[in-house]
C-alpha cells in the first residue's frame, strides 16, 4: 500500500552527501608541508601508481581494480605487479576486452557503494566505453536529483605511446573535459601520480586519471610517507619573471627543457604543471601572467575546443589587460596521429616548438 | 503484419516450473499495483498532451504484469534498474505515484527533483537504480548491481545473498553492451536477472525485422552460459509462479539469468508515435487479452469454477475508485508543486564542488531529494 508522499526538501549539509555518507576527504596541506621531493627513495612512476592502489585498498576493502591483463598478467605495463598475489582473484580482477562492459559495471557497482579503479590499458580503448564513462559515470547524481553518485576511477595511458598510429594515440583531455560532473588528472611525474591517485580514490566523484605509456618508467623520489595531492592546485616548477608556460602531463617536462634552454639567452620561463584540468587552478595562472603578462599554454592534444584553448579564454577573461602578447598555445598538430617516426616527432609539443613560440612572443 | 508473440511456445510450456502458488493477498496486491500504472498512465497521457509533461515519454500500458509480476518476487533490498519506458517498475517497486508524476512535471518533489524526468526514475530508498534514456546502457549498470551484491558478500561479508534485476526491451537486444554484459555476468559469476520485456517491437520495427533468429531469443543468452526462460508476459499469476524459481535459484546458487516475457504495448513507443507500423486489429487482439482484466476476472470467477472467488464485482470498483482518486491527488500535488529554483541548476554536479571545476559555474549541493 502506498503511503503518503510528504516530501522533505531541506538544504544538504556540508560534508554529509545524503547518498554517499560522509565524504572522506583527506586533510591537505600546503605544497611546502608535503614531505620533501628531494631523496634516494626512487621508483618509477609506475611503481607510485601501484603504490598508491596497494596503500588505499588495504585501507579500504570496498576498493578493487578491474581491466585487461591487471591480474594474472601483472599489468600490461606492469603497474598493478604483485597486486594479484597480495589481494586475490576477488579484488585484482582480468577483465575480457570489454571497455563498455566492465566500464558500465563498475558504475553501476560505484553507485551500490563500492570503490572501482577501472584501469584502460589505453585511453584510446575507452572510445569504445563512451556512452558509460560519459553519459552515466558523470551524470547519475544529478539526474538521480542526489540520490546517487558515481565514486570511480577510471585510469589508463593517455597520448602517443610510440609509433602507435592514429587508433592508439588518443589524447583524450580535450573531449573528455568538456563533460560536467567528472573530475580529470593528469600528472607528470611519480611523486605527484601517486599523491593524486590517491586523492582520486578517496574522491566521491568520478575520476578521469591520465597516464603516459611514455611516463611509466620515469624514475623519482617517492617518500615512504602518507601524502595526498589536492586536484586545483597546480605546482610552480620553476620561477621567471618573462614569460609564464603552463602545460599538464608529459609535456611539462617538454616545457622545463625549453626552460633550460631559454635561461641561457636570458629569458626566465615561469613553469606551472597544472596536475589536474577539472578543476583547473586558474588562480594560479592568473597570479603568475599578472607578474609575466605573458602566456603561452602547451597541452598534447589537438588545438579546436582543447584544454589549452579552454585556458587562453579563461586567462583573457580573467586578465586580459595584464596581456603584452596574445596568449599562444602549443598543441599537437591539428592531424591524426602519423606512424613514421619523423612524422611522430613533428606531431607532437616539444622543446624546440616550445622555445619557437616562446621566443616569437618575447620578441615583440 | 500481425505478431504471435504473446503465444505461448513450446519452450515457454516446458519451462514451466511448479514455483509457490501466488497467494490471495498477493494476488489482489498485483492487481491492485497494475490497475495503479493503469490509471497512472492514463492520466500520464492526458498530462502530456495537455502539455504539462515535456520530452520524450513513454507509456507502460498493456505491460504492467510485467513489472508486477517480477518485482513481486524480489526481496525489498534487491537492486533494479530499468529503461525509459519505466513508471511502471518505479510504481511498482512502490515509489509514490505523486513523486513520479512530480518528476515529470518537472518539480522539486519529484523523485529526481526534476532534473531527470520521464525516462530518468530514481528511488534510492526503494533500490530502483534509475531509469536510463541510453537503449541498453542500462544492462551494463544492472551487472554492475549484481557484481556489487556479490563482492559485499564475498569480500565484505555482509551474509546477504541478493540479486539484481535488470530490464531491457527487445530493442536493446541490438546493443553490444548487453552481450558483453551476458558474458561478463557468467565469467564473474553475478547474480543478475535480465528480464527481457518483449512487446514486439523496437520503437516501429517489428521483431523479426531487427532480431535475428526471433523465435529463439533465449539461444542469445544461453551462448554465454545464462540459463534462459520463455515466459508469458500477460498473464501475472503463472508470470510470479514461474519467475520466483528463477530468482529463488540465482539469490540461491548467485548466478545470472535470462528471462524473456512475452508482452504488448498499447501506445506507441513513445507519445509522439502515429503508429503507422501496425494495424488497429493487432491492437485490438491483444486488448482481448488484457493482463489486468484476465486477473480481475480470475479473482472474479468462483472457486466452483476454477477461479480465486475473492474479489466481488463492488470490490473491484470500490478499488477502482480507490486508485482514481490517488492517481487523482497525484496529478493535483504535481500540479501545485513547486518548480525547482534556478539555484538547484548547479547543484548535484559534484557530491565534492571544489573550486574552479568549472569557467562558469560555482557548483555547490542542493535541497535534500524529498526521497531520502
Amino acid at each position: 500500500m502506498t503511503t503518503a508522499y510528504t516530501p522533505e526538501l531541506t538544504e544538504i549539509k556540508d560534508a554529509i552527501h545524503p547518498a554517499l555518507g560522509k565524504v572522506e576527504i583527506p586533510d591537505f596541506v600546503s605544497e611546502s608541508e608535503l614531505p620533501s621531493r628531494d631523496g634516494d627513495r626512487v621508483i618509477q612512476y609506475r611503481e607510485a601508481l601501484r603504490e598508491a592502489m596497494t596503500e588505499e585498498m588495504r585501507r579500504d576493502e570496498r576498493v578493487f581494480l578491474i581491466g585487461e591483463e591487471v591480474a594474472e598478467y601483472n599489468g600490461a605495463y606492469k603497474v598493478s605487479q604483485g597486486m594479484l598475489d597480495e589481494f586475490g582473484p576477488k579484488r585484482i580482477i582480468d577483465s575480457p576486452i570489454s571497455e563498455n562492459g566492465f566500464a558500465g559495471m563498475c558504475i553501476g557497482a560505484a553507485m551500490m557503494g563500492l570503490r572501482p579503479i577501472v584501469e584502460f590499458m589505453s585511453w584510446s580503448f575507452s572510445l569504445v566505453a563512451a556512452d558509460q564513462i560519459l553519459n552515466n559515470a558523470p551524470k547519475m547524481l544529478y539526474m538521480s536529483g542526489g540520490q546517487w553518485g558515481c565514486p570511480i576511477v577510471f585510469r589508463g595511458n593517455d597520448g602517443a605511446g610510440g609509433q602507435l598510429g592514429s587508433t592508439h594515440s588518443w589524447c583524450v583531455e580535450g573531449m573528455f573535459a568538456n563533460v560536467p560532473g567528472l573530475k580529470m588528472v593528469i600528472p607528470s611525474n611519480p611523486y605527484d601520480a601517486k599523491g593524486l591517485l590517491k586523492t582520486a580514490i578517496r574522491d566521491p566523484d568520478p575520476v578521469f586519471f591520465l597516464e603516459s605509456e611514455r611516463m611509466l618508467g620515469d624514475k623519482a623520489h617517492v617518500p615512504e610517507e602518507e601524502y595526498f595531492i589536492p586536484f586545483g592546485r597546480a605546482r610552480v616548477c620553476r620561477e621567471g619573471d618573462d614569460i609564464t608556460l603552463i602545460s599538464w602531463g608529459r609535456p611539462v617536462h617538454f616545457c622545463m627543457e625549453a626552460a633550460e634552454k631559454l635561461a641561457g639567452d636570458g629569458i626566465e620561463c615561469d613553469v606551472l604543471d597544472m596536475r589536474s584540468v577539472r578543476p583547473l587552478d586558474i588562480d594560479s595562472v592568473i597570479e603568475s601572467v599578472k607578474k609575466t603578462n605573458r602566456i603561452v599554454v602547451v597541452d598534447q592534444s589537438w588545438p579546436f575546443g582543447s584544454v589549452a584553448s579552454e585556458a587562453i579564454a579563461q586567462i583573457c577573461e580573467r586578465c586580459f589587460d595584464w596581456l603584452d602578447h596574445e596568449p599562444v598555445r602549443v598543441n599537437t598538430i591539428d592531424v591524426p596521429t602519423p606512424y613514421a617516426k619523423n612524422l611522430e616527432a613533428a606531431y607532437l609539443p616539444n622543446a624546440e616548438r616550445i622555445l619557437e613560440a616562446v621566443r616569437a612572443v618575447v620578441s615583440e | 503484419m500481425s505478431q504471435t508473440i504473446s503465444e505461448p511456445t513450446e519452450r515457454a510450456v516446458q519451462d514451466q516450473s511448479n514455483g509457490p502458488r501466488m497467494s490471495d493477498d498477493q494476488a489482489l496486491e498485483a492487481l491492485r499495483t497494475m490497475q495503479l500504472i493503469r490509471e497512472f498512465e492514463s492520466r500520464t497521457m492526458q498530462a502530456y498532451q495537455r502539455a504539462k509533461i515535456g520530452g520524450f515519454c513513454h507509456i507502460y500500458t498493456g505491460q504492467e504484469a510485467c513489472a508486477v509480476g517480477t518485482i513481486m518476487s524480489l526481496e525489498k533490498t534487491d537492486p533494479v534498474v530499468t529503461a525509459y519506458r519505466d513508471h511502471g517498475h518505479a510504481l511498482a517497486r512502490g515509489m509514490h505515484p505523486s513523486a513520479c508524476m512530480a518528476e515529470m512535471f518537472g518539480k522539486l518533489a519529484g523523485c529526481a527533483k526534476g532534473k531527470g524526468g520521464s525516462m530518468h526514475m530514481f528511488d534510492r530508498p526503494n533500490h530502483l537504480y534509475g531509469g536510463h534514456g541510453i537503449v541498453g546502457a542500462q544492462t551494463p549498470l544492472g551487472l554492475g548491481l549484481a557484481f556489487a551484491c556479490r563482492y559485499q558478500l564475498d569480500v565484505m561479508g555482509s551474509g546477504e545473498k541478493r540479486v539484481a534485476l535488470c530490464y531491457l526491451g527487445d530493442g536493446a537486444l541490438g546493443q553490444g553492451a548487453f552481450y558483453e554484459a551476458l558474458n561478463l555476468a557468467t565469467l564473474f559469476s553475478t547474480p543478475v536477472i535480465y528480464v527481457l520485456e518483449n512487446n514486439g517491437y523496437s520503437m516501429g520495427t517489428a521483431l523479426k525485422r531487427h532480431a535475428a533468429n526471433a523465435d529463439r531469443l533465449v539461444d542469445r543468452a544461453e551462448a554465454f552460459g545464462v540459463r534462459g526462460v520463455e515466459m508469458d508476459g500477460l498473464d501475472v499469476m503463472s508470470l510470479y509462479e514461474q519467475f520466483r524459481p528463477v530468482v529463488d535459484d540465482c539469490r540461491e546458487r548467485q548466478v545470472p539469468a535470462f528471462v524473456d516475457l512475452k508482452t504488448y504495448r498499447y501506445q506507441g513507443h513513445s507519445m509522439s508515435d502515429p503508429q503507422k507500423y501496425r494495424t488497429k486489429d493487432e491492437v485490438e487482439q491483444y486488448k482481448e487479452k488484457d493482463s489486468i482484466a484476465r486477473l480481475a476476472s480470475q479473482l472474479m470467477t468462483p472457486k466452483d469454477d476454477g477461479g480465486r472467488g475473492i474479489l466481488s464485482e463492488d470490490d473491484w470498483s470500490a478499488m477502482q475508485k480507490e486508485i482514481k482518486d490517488l492517481v487523482k491527488e497525484a496529478m493535483d500535488f504535481a500540479e501545485e508543486a513547486e518548480a525547482p529554483g534556478e539555484s538547484e541548476l548547479t547543484t548535484d554536479v559534484y557530491a565534492n564542488p571544489q573550486p574552479n571545476l568549472s569557467p562558469q559555474s560555482v557548483y555547490g549541493h542542493g535541497v535534500k531529494n524529498p526521497l531520502l
